[in-house]
């Protein structure tokens, strides 16, 4: 890992404990909600960082469930106005945990802890020759993508965005997340852009490249984290990927996150993820999760 | 009139003084983790007045495969399958820092055979930063198959032969799994224990939701959280009436109300477990509300709720 590269920490530490923030801001983004927190004590989080979220009060529903918060990544963060941060989250309703976050409304609370997990390395960090990055994102995995991409720009560090998707309700906030920069993309049901998968985009990107220079960087869909890394494996280009894996804690305690390892053995993920480079874990399918 | 503040919580078990009754269940906080986490915050308020480690092995082990955790109403079910780094790599790396916690530590052991349980117990004890050692009985013992902490005759022969081995407390996690797990208790007494915990976790599978399959990577795993502290709370109160050792009550417990209950029920003092997972303070949350919620219910001082019994 390129953890202290360039002695600059791999992540941003964790307030001890968990906070209760306000949601300030809810609103539809296609198929998916983009809520806003104002966390008026944690530290800025990094890019590919991730908080623990649990709406309070009522956050179990009928049934009991969701009983534990839920692992997500930003998708934004600025300053807000009255001091602190605002914290943007793109959510997908899939399960009852992912629901209830969705269902908040301005004025309503949510514990969150974190920023938990490492950041994304920079290109030159994951490739001493890397010109560049590349960003390859699906789904509600642009979000971490989004954050990443406005590092590179305010480093002023060069990157083209590739962002794939099923249909037009699923690709929600690509618009407020991505909207004035430069982007290719990929639709399945070939709505928009390119008729297929964003691996396409990918390969067609690298066809055209010296690959040596490139540093890829990926979230989405396990299904296309796994593409990405057998892509870049192929031919040696360093890839870091931002895992997804049923979590209870976010901070090492429960390991519950479980990924299989290249070498053989499990990472949890919480710590020694959420981003992994792709030549680490022996498969980006493996800790896709269900739960919601 | 005593000040909710002014109630001394400290305390003691099996003669390890203690600033407070909470501690964490083993394997629900890994101190190292968190302190690379939080940073050295995590040491100016540590949320536990003892710590209880992770199980330790005699070799490392890798853990089972995902997926490894179901969220269930209430609480959730595990099938870690305690990785760790097993016994030199423990003592080696993990226990130096694990006395950095200033709370007096208890090792949590486990092995499928009297012997390496000897090695265990004895090379452990041995550390001077380690107070006591809990004896995770969970595990088959490959001689006979049985599950050890399910049997009290084979219980009360695990801990005859460990005894002798250490003066130090020797604490047997309970198992909820069992008929009656006072008998369990008993016989963990009469083989020389020092105290017993409870309860384990409570055996609990998941069917995957979209494939016919159970969703567990290991097939099945273990209940946790406040879905299981009705349970814990009449186990405790059982196994409490029918041993003179002390209880470590946990299952479910979530604040300080909870905590107290198990007090009531007959422990001695209480581990948090699951609700660590929601909230890194949990212990913290459980121990500040303590002084408040001893008051509510007319006691003085802890002793007091820990002397009480049920109408």
């Amino acid at each position: 890992m390129p953890a202290e590269a360039g002695g600059r920490p791999d992540r941003v530490q964790a307030p001890f404990g968990r906070r209760l923030c306000e949601v300030i801001e809810s609103r539809a983004a296609g198929g998916y909600r983009i809520f806003t927190l104002a966390d008026q004590t944690g530290p800025p989080p990094a890019p590919g960082q991730f908080f623990m979220l649990a709406a309070s009060p009522d956050w179990s529903g009928e049934g009991g469930r969701p009983y534990l918060p839920r692992a997500i990544s930003h998708a934004r963060v600025s300053e807000h106005v009255k001091g602190g941060l605002r914290l943007d989250f793109l959510i997908d309703e899939v399960g009852p945990g992912t629901s209830r976050l969705a269902r908040m409304k301005p004025g309503d609370g949510c514990w969150v802890a974190g920023p938990f997990g490492g950041r994304f390395s920079l290109p030159k960090q994951l490739n001493s020759k890397a010109a560049g990055a590349i960003l390859v994102g699906g789904g509600i995995g642009i979000a971490p993508m989004a954050v990443l991409r406005r590092e590179l720009v305010d480093r002023g560090i060069p990157s083209r965005t590739l962002l794939g998707f099923r249909d037009q309700q699923h690709s929600g906030g690509i618009d407020e997340l991505f909207g004035c920069e430069e982007t290719r993309l990929a639709y399945e049901d070939g709505s928009s852009g390119h008729k297929g998968y964003v691996t396409d985009l990918l390969l067609q990107l690298l066809e055209g490249d010296d690959s040596g220079s490139a540093a890829v960087y990926s979230c989405g869909p396990p299904a296309m984290l796994e593409a990405v890394r057998q892509i870049c494996l192929e031919r040696g280009l360093p890839v870091e990927l931002a895992l997804e894996s049923p979590m209870a804690c976010g901070y090492g305690a429960c390991f519950g996150c479980a990924v299989p390892k290249a070498e053989g053995g499990y990472m949890r993920l919480c710590i020694d993820g959420p981003v992994v480079r792709g030549d680490e874990i022996a498969s980006a399918m493996a800790g896709e999760p269900a739960v919601g | 009139m005593a000040e909710p503040s002014s109630i001394d919580l400290a305390t003691e078990i099996c003669g390890i003084g203690l600033d407070g009754p909470v501690l964490n269940g083993s394997g629900t906080f890994d101190a190292l983790a968190a302190r690379k986490v939080f940073g050295d915050a995590l040491i100016e308020d540590f949320p536990f007045d003892c710590y209880v480690s992770k199980t330790i092995t005699m070799n490392p082990r890798p853990g089972n495969p995902p997926y490894r955790l179901w969220e269930t109403p209430s609480g959730m079910i595990n099938s870690i399958g305690l990785p760790g780094p097993g016994l030199e790599g423990f003592l080696a790396r993990d226990l130096d820092g694990l006395a950095e916690f200033g709370v007096p530590l208890i090792v949590s052991v486990m092995a499928d055979q009297v012997e390496d349980f000897e090695v265990l117990v004895a090379r452990v004890a041995a550390r001077d930063e380690v107070a006591g050692i809990e004896l995770n009985v969970s595990c088959p013992n490959v001689h006979s198959g049985l599950i050890v902490g399910e049997q009290p005759s084979e219980t009360e022969a695990l801990m005859k032969a460990l005894r002798p081995i250490t003066e130090k407390p020797l604490v047997v996690k309970l198992t909820p799994n069992v008929a009656n797990p006072h008998e369990v208790a008993v016989a963990a007494e009469a083989g020389g224990a020092d105290a017993v915990s409870m309860i384990n976790t409570v055996k609990a599978a998941a069917i995957d939701p979209t494939v016919n399959r159970a969703w567990l990577g290991a097939g099945a795993g273990g209940l946790s959280g406040p879905a299981v502290r009705p349970i814990a709370l009449a186990q405790v109160r059982a196994v409490a009436e029918a041993v003179t050792i002390p209880v470590i009550g946990m299952g479910g417990i979530t604040d300080s109300e909870s905590a107290l209950e198990f007090i009531l029920a007959g422990a001695r003092v209480v581990a948090v477990g699951t609700e660590n997972f929601r909230d890194p303070r949990a212990g913290n949350a459980v121990k500040d509300g303590l002084p408040a919620a001893l008051r509510r219910r007319g006691f003085a001082s802890l002793a007091e709720a820990q002397s009480a019994t049920l109408g």
